[in-house]
């Protein structure tokens, strides 16, 4: 802080979150690119990875009630815990930079694999059927019936996923890991004597426009892959 | 490492209290503490409220707010709290550090409940309100004796899910310095314990898991079979530990469809 702005002051006027930011900048852009860093890439692979994952449960109906129990199961387990327990079960060291984005992809993936076999669940039969007779392969009624139908479906729940991570890495800040959460850390740690507000404060605000930025991208993307539902509406 | 978390578990002296340590079984309660006490508030405000408007159809912009404030940062709105009301408590008890963790858990319990409530009472099918008003049911009596046990299912995903999110929170507020289980994962991180740290982490799992069996339990025999289903094998199976992603993912697939 300058001279200007003397910590003990009521630290709650904007003017103070506009100071500390001004003065910090560098270091807060820094926070918030790690976190959008971290908020995104976890969930892009539990993408990928819960297309194969999604169509076997719907393919074969032995294999969907195990799967959502233990994507049930996964989903349980409170992300702090997560978080410690990932590194024991690699063979990772305790504090280990991966620890984070496995566990936050293990708990996108356990949303997006039900989300995927629900989604293609609900491409209506006579769409498939008309599809296989008009001459689709297995692969290419998936890749070109199937899915473009899922997408509003598979859609929501990115946004879900992606709105939760945001939130679940900062639990990771309490840890030591370097992202938005650590402006609450700070925060807490300048207010021992008396209240300091602005980091504080700011972490939540840029928390909640990246939840809301990667929620509008996802859905823009959505509706770009989607031309025909507007075509409805229109 | 494994080893010597299963060593540390299983060490009789960290599970009983010592002057200078709070041992496990101490913690645990502390923790079922906080998270009852979070429940308990949550569920008499959130309960009659989705009642009211899923039954009146008014207000529903209070749904929407609840449903906003999910996308806040737990944490940002912990400290946040903490900082600003534990002052006013300073230097008599650790109330300066509960009630603001406890304001924080209800807030994060509320929106669930309130929602789920909301949207089960919203779902009971038309003709069964029509024909239990038909009967000549008073309005009161459709709400209880109707709306709500149909909407049981929902009611408690929403509790289920408002429970883990409290038992999870309730641990990240031992970083500000309240007990519970968490107390030994951020204990194990400032002291470079990682058997400790990791062992807080299987004992918070263990809670979790073990809580939302028991109301899975508890909501197996709650809910009228008539609405389970459960009488009829070929259906989709009752609603398992996957009850959370199971509403979220039905409530998605309906609207996108």
């Amino acid at each position: 802080m300058t001279a200007l702005i003397p910590l003990a002051s009521a630290s709650s006027s904007p003017w103070h979150f506009f100071a500390y930011f001004m003065d910090n900048t560098s270091k807060v852009l820094g926070l918030l690119w790690a976190h959008t860093w971290l908020s995104v890439v976890p969930v892009v692979i539990a993408l990928i990875l819960a297309l194969p994952l999604g169509w076997l449960a719907r393919r074969y109906q032995w294999a969907y009630p195990p799967m959502m129990s233990l994507t049930g199961l996964l989903y349980t387990i409170p992300s702090i815990a997560l978080f410690v327990l990932v590194p024991p079960i690699l063979g990772l060291d305790p504090l280990s930079p991966l620890q984070v984005p496995i566990a936050l992809t293990l708990y996108s993936l356990a949303l997006l694999v039900r989300v995927v076999a629900d989604g293609l669940a609900a491409v209506p039969q006579e769409t498939a059927q008309a599809a296989t007779a008009l001459g689709y392969k297995p692969l290419g009624l998936f890749f070109r019936v199937e899915l473009p139908i899922a997408v509003p479906v598979i859609a929501a729940g990115l946004r879900v996923a992606v709105v939760a991570n945001v939130s679940i890495v900062t639990v990771a800040g309490t840890i030591g890991f370097k992202n938005l959460g650590q402006l609450f850390d700070e925060g807490f740690k300048l207010s021992t004597d008396t209240p300091y507000y602005p980091p504080i404060v700011l972490g939540i605000i840029l928390c909640v426009l990246l939840a809301l930025a990667l929620d509008g991208l996802v859905l823009l993307g959505s509706r770009m892959l989607t031309p025909w539902r507007r075509a409805v509406r229109a | 490492m494994i080893g010597d978390v299963f060593n540390w578990l299983t060490d009789p002296s960290h599970w009983t209290s010592t002057a200078f340590d709070t041992g496990i079984w101490d913690q645990l309660l502390a923790h079922i503490g906080f998270t009852l006490i979070a429940l308990a508030i949550s569920l008499v405000i959130a309960l009659p409220l989705g009642l009211w408007i899923g039954h009146t159809g008014k207000a529903t912009w209070i749904i929407s707010v609840a449903n906003a404030a999910r996308a806040l940062p737990t944490v940002g709105v912990l400290v946040l709290l903490v900082v600003i009301i534990a002052p006013h408590f300073y230097g008599r008890t650790n109330n300066g550090y509960l009630i603001p963790t406890e304001i924080v858990l209800v807030l994060l319990a509320v929106p669930p409940i309130l929602s789920n409530t909301y949207a089960g009472v919203q779902n009971v099918e038309p003709s069964v309100r029509d024909a239990a008003f038909g009967m000549g049911m008073t309005g009161p009596q459709v709400l209880f004796r109707v709306e709500l046990p149909n909407s049981l299912p929902l009611i408690f995903s929403g509790f289920r899910s408002a429970t883990l999110q409290v038992i999870a929170t309730a641990t990240i507020a031992a970083y500000v310095t309240l007990g519970g289980l968490g107390r030994f994962i951020y204990d194990g991180l400032a002291q470079q314990d990682y058997p400790q740290m990791i062992s807080g982490g299987l004992l918070v799992a263990a809670l979790a898991l073990i809580a939302d069996l028991l109301l899975a339990l508890v909501q197996r025999y709650t809910v009228s079979r008539g609405i389970t289903g459960r009488t009829r094998r070929q259906d989709r199976g009752s609603r398992g530990p996957d009850s959370r992603t199971a509403v979220l993912t039905e409530e998605l697939v309906s609207e996108a469809t």
